[in-house]
């Protein structure tokens, strides 16, 4: 009897505490008082280096701007956003969004706009006077059904091709001069293959095959018809695309067998090592070489070949979630964001350019300037591999196809696939 | 009447937060998956939504990256259980024989299944660098120094399915044996000592001792090992994913499309691989249950 009733009791309470704690956890989220309305939590993954850096500098701008808010920091370390995302979209699933949460700029913002969790900020381009401030195509990439629905606070370039002049220099190339063409590449490419370097094209896995395929397109067929390809305009089927991949076939002969295997900057070491001559990756390159301590004079860039004139952008920017906590401290860190001020104490600090066209050159390192010149007069082309172009679904089923073709190498397949791949959402 | 929920009553409020929590988290949880697959809940959207039936289900089995997977997953499982049984035993055979310094060699083959498998698979991604020739590294590396050069090989970046998912099974391989050593041992060391007397007695040759004697006695271990192993490799994720990145067709495998079915927000897709993985594995194990439940029975 005694032994029944007490096992009773301890059932009782046991349950009765995961009844408290449920309480609890429930009552976490309506943590309200004037601290909780003035704060603004920022959702970001850049946790550390130049990224981190770049964060500060704009906290900096907005503690000065923004003297009724504070700064709350919200960020989730991992390589390009991988568990950023996941936490993010349990954050967004339980309805309690950051009150403001870093987003590629262009397609890639559909998920959530198709899910309902971020809201258009049209109306603060006016305000703020972005409207004007930023170049007008890339407000046109911007752009999804006709509303905007983040602020970009930097602009990456894409195209660009890193060289190695010492190794080219064993097939007579001059490593400052873009070779005109993706044929007139590949006619180095055998020189220097010829002139006994293996793997002469540096290739890494995933998204770098994706950038070097964009790059091959974007060069064969031009910067209306490639972006063309991402908004529907442009047949995948088409025979310039089978042409294009078809040198891309050819490109990737050139490159190091374990390609699937290694990530970028092990790519960019075997440029700097003399492995091989060339590579192509965003500009954050510029970021790494002058971390790594590489000289300027051991390293040549330009736009990838075919693709002078042209800027393959990519944008991190910042959103106004649907319901978030906070809406004007938010708004505020918003016009931080696009702000000359802002965009100049973040950018300098990132190795990023600033996507206002009205930044002063001189206040940035050397490549900087010359990708701000470039981004002021040339062409703009949106990337998939990063956000700009298309939805993440579409990415993915772009990296699997891609993956699926670095071992099998069946064009047709491919091209199919890439169709296929846009038709998703 | 109050006499009997004496009885029964604190059992039954002894049982009664494991089966609520069981019956949630557990159940209630596969069930809110399979209705989730059922409908069209391609985005993170909340609110209503359209029921389809079957047709996600319909839409992935014509899908060659879904069947894909489920053919890697297939030969992944073969090849990891094969491997797996095959060293666990062979090294449970060379302890049972009693070899000096037995405990650490039990420790050294014990040691892999105490490493994290996203860990041990960062590592092995390295070691499973395709390069050859001079830019050996990794594995292939160590073949050429030891100038068994013709072992040197792409691993899982080339050939076919088979060679693929073999390489991704060689480290599964090297952390599982010796588990399955383990489980071996424990059952070598439970056979009584008459019973090899008895069979030596009778004249029975080494050969046929193991054979007719000691192996037939470890059956129960060995499906255990297999149902263990099999439903291990099923679900295999972290060490696929640490090994090849997120977007590999050549080693995709269920769990990681999964995943990244999710991560772009297409739930009723995701559900559906998952239960498609429920499947698979309730195939393998509901029979291993049943048996042992009949067999308890029994006793």
């Amino acid at each position: 009897m005694r032994g029944g009733l007490s096992k009773t009791f301890a059932v009782l309470s046991a349950a009765g505490l995961l009844a408290v704690s449920a309480c609890g956890n429930s009552g976490d989220g309506g943590g309200s008082g004037d601290t909780a309305t003035k704060n603004v939590t920022v959702f970001t993954w850049w946790a550390d280096g130049g990224e981190k850096a770049g964060l500060d500098g704009l906290v900096s701008v907005f503690k000065t701007d923004c003297k009724d808010y504070n700064f709350v920091n919200s960020a989730v370390a991992g390589g390009a956003g991988a568990n950023a995302k996941q936490v993010l979209a349990n954050d967004l699933q339980a309805g309690k969004p950051p009150s403001t949460f870093q987003a590629h700029a262009g397609a890639e913002l559909k998920d959530y706009i198709n899910a309902g969790q971020v809201d258009d900020v049209s109306s603060l381009y006016k305000d703020f006077g972005l409207d004007t401030a930023f170049p007008k195509n890339l407000i046109d990439q911007l752009t999804v059904d006709g509303k905007i629905y983040s602020i970009p606070a930097n602009v990456h370039r894409a195209n660009v091709v890193w060289a190695n002049p010492k190794v080219l220099e064993k097939a007579s190339i001059d490593g400052t001069k873009a070779p005109a063409t993706v044929d007139a590449w590949i006619a180095d490419l055998t020189k220097l293959k010829n002139a006994g370097v293996k793997a002469p094209l540096a290739v890494s896995k995933g998204f770098a095959q994706e950038m070097l395929v964009e790059a091959v397109l974007l060069g064969e067929l031009g910067t209306d018809a490639f972006n063309g390809l991402w908004d529907g305009k442009t047949d995948w089927a088409g025979a310039n695309v089978t042409a294009a991949l078809n040198k891309y076939k050819t490109l990737l002969s050139f490159t190091n067998v374990d390609r699937e295997s290694i990530d970028w900057p092990d790519a960019l070491q075997y440029v700097n090592k003399g492995q091989a001559g060339y590579t192509l990756m965003g500009d954050w390159v510029a970021a790494q070489q002058l971390a790594d301590g590489v000289k300027e004079a051991d390293y040549t860039y330009w736009p990838s070949p075919g693709t002078a004139g042209t800027f393959q952008f990519l944008a991190d920017s910042f959103t106004l979630p649907t319901n978030g906590q906070n809406p004007e401290g938010t708004k505020c860190w918003l016009k931080t964001v696009g702000s000359a001020e802002g965009q100049k104490a973040f950018n300098t600090k990132k190795g990023s350019i600033p996507a206002r066209s009205d930044a002063v050159a001189a206040d940035y390192p050397k490549y900087q300037q010359a990708a701000m010149a470039d981004w002021k007069k040339d062409k703009i082309a949106g990337s998939c591999a990063h956000g700009s172009a298309c939805s993440a679904g579409q990415n993915n089923d772009i990296l699997s196809a891609l993956s699926q073709f670095s071992g099998a190498q069946d064009v047709a397949k491919l091209q199919t696939a890439l169709g296929t791949a846009l038709k998703t959402s | 009447m109050h006499g009997r929920i004496r009885t029964w009553g604190p059992g039954a409020l002894v049982l009664l937060p494991t089966v609520l929590l069981l019956g949630y988290f557990v159940y209630g949880l596969i069930a809110w998956t399979f209705n989730t697959s059922l409908t069209a809940r391609h985005t993170a959207r909340k609110g209503p939504v359209d029921y389809v039936g079957f047709e996600n289900y319909a839409n992935l089995f014509g899908e060659e990256r879904f069947v894909n997977s489920l053919k890697n997953l297939g030969v992944l499982t073969v090849a990891f259980i094969v491997g797996t049984l095959i060293f666990g035993l062979l090294w449970a055979l060379l302890l049972e024989k009693g070899v000096p310094g037995e405990s650490i060699f039990r420790s050294v083959f014990l040691f892999p299944m105490a490493v994290s498998m996203i860990a041990s698979g960062v590592v092995w991604s390295w070691l499973l660098n395709p390069s050859q020739g001079e830019d050996a590294r990794g594995l292939n590396r160590l073949f050429s120094i030891l100038h068994l050069n013709f072992l040197e090989n792409p691993w899982w970046t080339a050939g076919s399915r088979w060679t693929t998912m073999m390489s991704i099974a060689l480290p599964a391989v090297w952390q599982l044996s010796g588990y399955i050593m383990a489980l071996f041992l424990a059952g070598f060391r439970g056979i009584p000592a008459e019973l090899r007397e008895a069979a030596r007695v009778d004249g029975a040759s080494e050969f046929k001792l193991y054979r007719y004697v000691l192996f037939p006695q470890l059956s129960p271990i060995a499906l255990s090992a297999l149902i263990i192993l099999g439903h291990m490799s099923l679900k295999l994720f972290d060490l696929i994913y640490a090994i090849t990145g997120p977007n590999q067709f050549r080693t995709e495998v269920p769990a990681v499309y999964m995943w990244n079915t999710l991560l772009r927000s297409d739930q009723a897709k995701a559900a559906g691989i998952a239960i498609v993985l429920l499947a698979v594995v309730a195939v393998l194990v509901i029979p291993y249950v049943a048996y042992t439940v009949r067999q308890e029975a029994d006793e």
